[in-house]
C-alpha cells in the first residue's frame, strides 16, 4: 500500500510541476491520467521495492550527492585523454565481485560504475560485474569497493 | 544583505551564460573523443563525458537564466531523465555488443593510429 | 554568450554526424544516435533562453524519453530480430 501511496504522490508531483496551467478542466484531466498510470502500473505488475523505491529517497539523494562529486572528478581524466595530441589509453577488462545482495542495490552499483566516466559495466551475471575500463591503472578492485559499500548501505540499509 | 542579493542578481545571468558555454564546449571535446578512440568500448566512455558534465553543466547554466520557478522544475526533471536514462542506455549498448562478439582492443595504444578503425 | 553556447553544441551535433554516418559498427551508429539525442535535447533548452520562450523545455522533456524508448527498441530488434520477446524476468529465478 505504501509503494501506492508513493507513486500516486510523485505522479502528482511530477504532473503539477510540468503542467503549469491550473484550470479546473485541466487538473481533472490530470487527474484522470494519475488514476489511469497507477492502474496500469497495478496491472503490469511492477509495484514493489524496485518501482517505487520512494521509500529510501533520503539515503539515495545522499548517495547520489556523493557521486555526482565522484563523476566530476572521473570527468577530468577522460577529457584529458580526449584532448591529448598523442592518442593515450590503456583499456582493459575488469571482473569485479560486489557485495551487493538485492537486485536494486546491484543495479544502483552497476549503474554508478557505467555512470562514471571512465569506466562501463558490461555484463552482470549473479555477483560478479565485467568492467570495461579506460585506464586499466586506475580500475583496480580496491577502487571500487568504496561504491560497492555505498549503494549497498544506501539501497539496503543496515550497516555501511 | 540587499547589496550583496543586487549583486548576485546582477551576475545571475551572466555566470549562467558562461555555464552553458562551458557545456558546449565539453559536448565538443566528448564529441572529439568519440571520432579520435579506436574501438567501440573506448568511444562509450567519450560518450558518458556528454551524458554527465556537459548535461549538468548546461542544465545548471539553465537554471540560473530561468525566470520563474516552473522552468527550473522542468529543468530538474530533464536533468533526472539524463541520469537515469544514460547509464542504461549505455550499458545496454555494451551489453548488446559483448553479447554479439564486438571484441574490445586491450592494452596500451598510443601514438597517432587514429585512423585504424576495427 | 548564450549565442556562443548553442553554436558550441550545434558543431558538436555536426561532428557526431560524421561519426553516425561513418561509423564501422551498428553499435557505434546507435552510440552516435544517442548522444546526438542527449545533446539535442541541450540545444532545444539553450535555444529555448536564446529565443527568449523557455516552452521549449516541454519539448525537450519529451525528447528525452523517446530518445531512450528508442535506444532500448533498436537493440532490443537487432538482438532478437523481433520486437515479440519479452524484456520481463520471471519473478523467481533472482539471477
Amino acid at each position: 500500500m505504501g509503494y501506492f501511496i508513493g507513486l500516486i504522490v510523485v505522479l502528482t508531483g511530477l504532473w503539477l510541476g510540468l503542467s503549469g496551467l491550473y484550470k479546473t478542466l485541466i487538473l481533472s484531466l490530470g487527474v484522470v491520467s494519475i488514476i489511469l498510470s497507477t492502474i496500469l502500473a497495478y496491472r503490469f505488475d511492477i509495484l514493489d521495492r524496485e518501482g517505487s523505491p520512494y521509500g529510501r529517497l533520503p539515503q539515495l539523494i545522499s548517495y547520489w550527492a556523493w557521486l555526482v562529486v565522484e563523476i566530476f572528478k572521473a570527468n577530468w581524466v577522460v577529457v584529458k585523454a580526449c584532448l591529448r595530441a598523442q592518442l593515450d589509453i590503456n583499456p582493459a577488462l575488469v571482473k569485479l565481485k560486489t557485495c551487493c545482495e538485492s537486485d536494486l542495490a546491484r543495479t544502483v552499483f552497476a549503474n554508478s560504475i557505467t555512470l562514471t566516466p571512465g569506466t562501463v559495466s558490461v555484463t552482470i551475471e549473479g555477483d560478479k560485474i565485467l568492467v570495461h575500463a579506460l585506464y586499466e591503472e586506475e580500475a583496480h578492485p580496491e577502487a571500487f569497493e568504496e561504491m560497492d559499500r555505498r549503494s549497498r548501505a544506501a539501497s539496503d540499509g543496515g550497516r555501511a | 544583505m540587499t547589496e550583496i542579493m543586487g549583486i548576485l542578481m546582477q551576475i545571475k545571468p551572466v555566470l549562467g551564460a558562461f555555464l552553458c558555454l562551458v557545456g558546449g564546449v565539453l559536448a565538443i571535446i566528448g564529441t572529439v573523443g568519440v571520432l579520435r578512440f579506436p574501438d567501440f568500448y573506448s568511444r562509450l566512455h567519450a560518450a558518458s563525458v556528454i551524458d554527465t558534465s556537459a548535461a549538468t553543466l548546461a542544465i545548471i547554466g539553465m537554471m540560473l537564466l530561468a525566470p520563474t520557478w516552473l522552468i527550473v522544475f522542468k529543468l530538474g526533471v530533464v536533468w533526472l531523465f539524463l541520469f537515469l536514462t544514460g547509464p542504461t542506455s549505455s550499458h545496454a549498448l555494451a551489453n548488446a555488443a559483448h553479447t554479439a562478439g564486438v571484441e574490445p582492443l586491450i592494452g596500451r595504444r598510443n601514438g597517432d593510429d587514429e585512423g585504424a578503425d576495427s | 554568450m548564450i549565442g556562443a553556447a548553442a553554436l558550441a553544441f550545434v558543431i558538436a551535433i555536426a561532428l557526431m554526424l560524421i561519426r553516425a554516418l561513418y561509423g564501422p559498427t551498428l553499435y557505434d551508429r546507435v552510440l552516435a544516435v544517442n548522444s546526438l539525442g542527449t545533446k539535442i535535447i541541450l540545444l532545444l533548452g539553450v535555444m529555448g533562453f536564446l529565443l527568449g520562450r523557455p516552452d521549449f523545455l516541454d519539448i525537450s522533456v519529451l525528447y528525452a524519453l523517446i530518445n531512450f524508448v528508442a535506444t532500448i527498441a533498436i537493440l532490443k530488434f537487432f538482438r532478437y530480430r523481433s520486437f515479440q520477446v519479452p524484456l520481463i524476468r520471471k519473478s523467481g529465478d533472482r539471477q
